[in-house]
């Protein structure tokens, strides 16, 4: 047959266009619920890291299942939305709604007795998307460990945040001002916040920035004051 | 005729050797750059972006040149990127379900892989006009000269800028302890170019018949 | 002003060859006189504009998941984005073409301007990459990746302007001999990126 008329061109365009897709559309199926769960491994254990909880591989699910004890999505003005699968709620998306339709997950653990409260966070860096987990004590004042990753920051400078020291350094730290006003009470939510230059180990509101990253420390910052303080009157009522 | 050509024939075996040097895909034919630098801050991903190159190149060869006499030529491009991206996507699903950090890590260099000119450019001027063994043969020999490169970088790079090799620490303490620092330089993008800017001078002045006039 | 930012963003601060050498090897092939290095940029620029809002289409209504929804509910679930880099690049090699038909056609002049530079952008990773980086930055409009689209472009055409320019110059220069041609370009190259990366964190 000739090679350059259009009936051949045509046959072999469709007989090359089916093969691919059939051999495409075969893995991509057989491989998703794979896909799917290393996703999920991955924000459980993220969650997990908060409370230094480390698990291998296969531990991850039933540690989740062992020391999360519930999983809450937040309405703007505190309220519990038992329609809303917390685990599901995907921040990127959430963040662009308007406030009151706006979702926000909060995953209350127990360990050896005691409970906390984790908060997803998400915002963007210099260059692209931050995120991360804060974990805070059951007086929902301490923080008591994070975790932080992003998509693009500067290596070894502002990518440094999704280092372990990085998020060790919230530990110990405190969110409101004075811990026996409540956490609505004007002024008194003061988050934590990322100093250039560094700060004073007894400062309680304050951690160190990574020198060079200053505009990924700001949006540290920015980020865990704008998602916490949509818990404040959830935190304040309950 | 190649049929009675030996399988690793003299001619053959320069098919795996010149890419490695004399006719390096990157630092000689200058394809492929594109993907190769963004991703070479650490040795892993650049390991595994290797492999990826290695696979797709390859198998890209083998089958477009057993396809070579009955691809209509009107659309001869177009097939081979469909081929090759088609490849590529199965190296990026099985990357995500299987190695789903580095995959993380590699983000959207490993679809770049179809645009790699080191693919398209030996179908083109390599694939087409050979037998699949041979076209197997320059695969394997380019993607290597391709890995050759990478690895060097990677290598460079992750040691005299985070002091480690894997992630694995590799400069003792002992010397930051005596005021060795961590050159953050050279985790900066822009390092890539000028260190294989380097490679290519040590390339050149070694192997004088390179040098351009 | 969204806009404007990620304009100025797309030129200056994730400048596709400073920030992630997309399109190095044609960026390196046709930089040795700023003729053809015009020619070439002006080519990325039309064909990233036009690309970009096609695949932000299909990235939207067809391949992600949930993307199908105006099918009916029951096509909700399915999640084609497997299959976005083989349709990203069928869209770019076929909008090459259709350019290039079309340029031959109505501006024979222009043509003969760009002509030889159109079959070189299908696989050139700047503008796959433009796609890949769109579908990642997840845009909520089409305007949006028209824009970064168009910018990138620029930030393209800008590079390879700027580092022709050199290289005309420095073809005079007494450059070690080794270092000649692509070995000092490279390095040059790096030294841009270096400046360029003073623009971080730039917003309007």
């Amino acid at each position: 047959m000739d090679r350059n008329s259009n009936a051949y061109t045509f046959i072999f365009a469709v007989a090359l266009v089916v093969i691919v897709a059939a051999v495409l559309a075969f893995t991509a199926t057989s491989l998703k619920p794979l896909q799917d769960n290393n996703v999920r491994n991955e924000k459980m254990q993220n969650i997990l890291t908060t409370l230094n909880i480390t698990s291998e591989k296969s531990e991850i699910e039933s540690n989740f299942n062992l020391y999360i004890k519930q999983q809450i999505a937040l309405k703007s003005d505190g309220t519990i939305d038992a329609n809303v699968n917390a685990f599901t709620i995907d921040l990127k998306k959430e963040i662009k709604k308007p406030l009151n339709e706006q979702r926000f997950p909060l995953y209350v653990a127990e360990k050896d007795g005691k409970t906390f409260y984790i908060v997803p966070l998400f915002g963007s860096g210099l260059w692209d998307a931050i995120w991360g987990y804060i974990a805070l004590d059951a007086d929902k004042n301490t923080i008591v460990g994070a975790v932080f990753d992003h998509k693009g920051e500067t290596p070894g400078l502002g990518a440094e945040i999704n280092q372990q020291w990085f998020g060790d350094l919230f530990i110990g730290k405190k969110i409101l001002k004075d811990a026996n006003q409540g956490f609505t009470s004007e002024g008194n939510f003061v988050s934590v916040k990322v100093v250039k230059g560094g700060t004073p180990d007894d400062n309680l509101h304050g951690v160190d920035g990574i020198s060079g990253g200053t505009i990924t420390s700001d949006a540290v910052s920015k980020m865990v004051q704008e998602r916490l303080s949509n818990y404040l009157l959830y935190f304040q009522n309950n | 005729m190649s049929d009675k050509e030996k399988l690793f024939s003299k001619k053959n075996l320069q098919l795996l050797k010149d890419p490695l040097d004399d006719n390096n895909p990157i630092s000689v034919q200058v394809l492929g750059i594109c993907s190769a630098l963004a991703i070479t801050v650490k040795l892993e991903p650049a390991i595994v972006m290797s492999i990826s190159v290695l696979f797709v190149v390859t198998a890209s060869n083998v089958i477009v040149s057993l396809l070579r006499n009955f691809i209509p030529n009107r659309i001869r491009i177009i097939v081979q990127l469909v081929i090759v991206a088609a490849l590529v996507i199965l190296v990026d699903q099985v990357l995500k379900a299987y190695a789903y950090d580095v995959s993380k890590q590699l983000s959207v260099f490993v679809g770049l892989i179809i645009t790699n000119c080191i693919v398209m450019g030996r179908l083109e001027a390599f694939a087409l006009a050979n037998g699949p063994w041979k076209s197997f043969l320059d695969g394997i020999g380019n993607s290597f000269g391709y890995a050759l490169i990478l690895v060097i970088v990677a290598f460079l790079r992750e040691l005299l800028g985070s002091g480690k090799l894997f992630g694995i620490q590799i400069i003792p303490q002992f010397f930051y302890d005596n005021g060795y620092q961590n050159n953050g330089f050279m985790l900066l993008s822009p390092m890539a170019l000028i260190v294989v800017g380097m490679l290519i001078w040590a390339q050149r002045a070694r192997n004088k018949k390179l040098i351009e006039k | 002003m969204e806009l404007a930012n990620l304009f100025v963003k797309s030129i200056f601060i994730e400048n596709m060859i400073f920030a992630y050498f997309l399109g190095m090897c044609s960026y390196l092939a046709v930089s040795k006189t700023v003729k053809t290095g015009v020619g070439l940029g002006a080519a990325v620029i039309f064909v990233l504009t036009i690309t970009l809002p096609i695949n932000y289409l299909l990235d939207n209504y067809i391949l992600r998941q949930g993307a199908l929804a105006w099918l009916g509910t029951e096509y909700v679930e399915i999640d084609l984005s497997f299959l976005s880099f083989i349709l990203f690049i069928a869209v770019i090699a076929s909008m090459v073409q259709l350019v290039e038909m079309i340029v031959e056609r109505f501006a024979p002049a222009l043509y003969s301007e760009l002509g030889i530079f159109l079959p070189l952008i299908a696989v050139n990773c700047a503008i796959l990459g433009g796609s890949l980086f769109m579908q990642q930055k997840d845009f909520s409009t089409i305007t949006e990746a028209t824009v970064y689209g168009f910018g990138s472009g620029i930030g393209w055409l800008l590079a390879i302007v700027a580092i022709a320019a050199i290289r005309e110059k420095i073809a005079y220069s007494n450059v070690p001999a080794p270092l000649k041609g692509l070995g000092i370009t490279f390095i040059i190259t790096g030294l841009m990126a270096i400046g360029f990366m003073s623009f971080m964190g730039i917003k309007l």
